[in-house]
């Protein structure tokens, strides 16, 4: 029942233990439907507000997490989100891991490209969430499944 | 069902956004307006943005497709209120909003409206 469980994704990924070592804490989301992407918004706000983001990186990080959880719904059939706390010396962030069980991504130069889109949408999602944020990185495996960290750091 | 309330005034129709919308909540508001537009032969759509903290590429499609129907429709659309912050994201998102008239409040956003119907 407990959180942890509903959101396991059986994609092995390094990308979950990115930012271990500056990791101080872990809250594990589901991703299935349209509410669970507003649930995610709501709660890396929180997160962002927690460690005084500005308006403005706030607006980028929840705007980024919100096309990505979207990303992780309609082309990876569901998965979950790690929101995560970071410290790093004075240094506050907030992460968050992006993983399914989805085909995959083919080509990820081309995924990453404004307007290239294989789901009828804008194409912004990927190439437009990687500008929002500070670190963005992508473990991709055709036939298992997606993991996207970002990061964004308290300037 | 949830749906975002749309009022009319003379021949305006007047939305204010103030949910963090789901998609399928935001697919239901461009098919309201859509029919409402033709439903009471609005002239005018006029979209209050000023409470949204976010808007992504969804939702910015949205609006996009909104303008684009209420123009085959004889419509204009009017977006206002939009936030700093949410300028500042979609632009570095790559949203431009093109074709979208934007005011920076509701009143600016009537006066462009009663101008443009040469009211």
């Amino acid at each position: 029942m407990s959180t942890a469980t509903d959101s396991a994704v059986g994609f092995e990924t390094n990308l979950l233990e990115r930012n271990a070592r500056q990791r101080t804490e872990r809250m594990s989301l589901p991703l299935r439907g349209d509410e669970d992407v507003v649930g995610l918004r709501k709660h890396v706000r929180e997160r962002a507000v927690a460690i005084g983001l500005s308006l403005v990186d706030q607006t980028k990080l929840i705007t980024a997490a919100s096309e990505l959880a979207r990303n992780t719904i309609k082309y990876g059939g569901g998965g979950a989100a790690h929101l995560d706390k970071l410290t790093d010396g004075l240094r506050q962030g907030v992460g968050i891991v992006f993983i399914d069980n989805g085909p995959g991504i083919v080509d990820l130069t081309l995924a990453l490209r404004d307007g290239y889109t294989t789901g009828g949408g804008l194409g912004l999602g990927l190439g437009g969430s990687k500008r929002l944020v500070d670190e963005f990185d992508i473990d991709t495996r055709p036939g298992e499944g997606t993991a996207i960290a970002v990061v964004k750091w308290k300037r | 069902m949830e749906r975002i309330p749309i009022l009319r005034m003379g021949d305006l129709l007047l939305v204010t956004i103030q949910v963090d919308m789901h998609d399928r909540l935001a697919m239901t508001l461009q098919d309201d307006l859509t029919e409402r537009i033709v439903r009471d032969s609005a002239k005018g759509v006029l979209i209050d943005i000023s409470a949204l903290d976010l808007v992504d590429s969804f939702i910015g499609r949205m609006i996009s497709n909104t303008a684009a129907m209420a123009r085959v429709l004889d419509a204009q659309t009017v977006v206002v209120g939009m936030q700093p912050a949410v300028a500042i994201t979609l632009v570095e998102l790559g949203l431009t909003l093109t074709g979208v008239k934007t005011a920076l409040n509701v009143e600016k956003g009537m006066t462009l409206l009663g101008k443009n119907l040469n009211r």
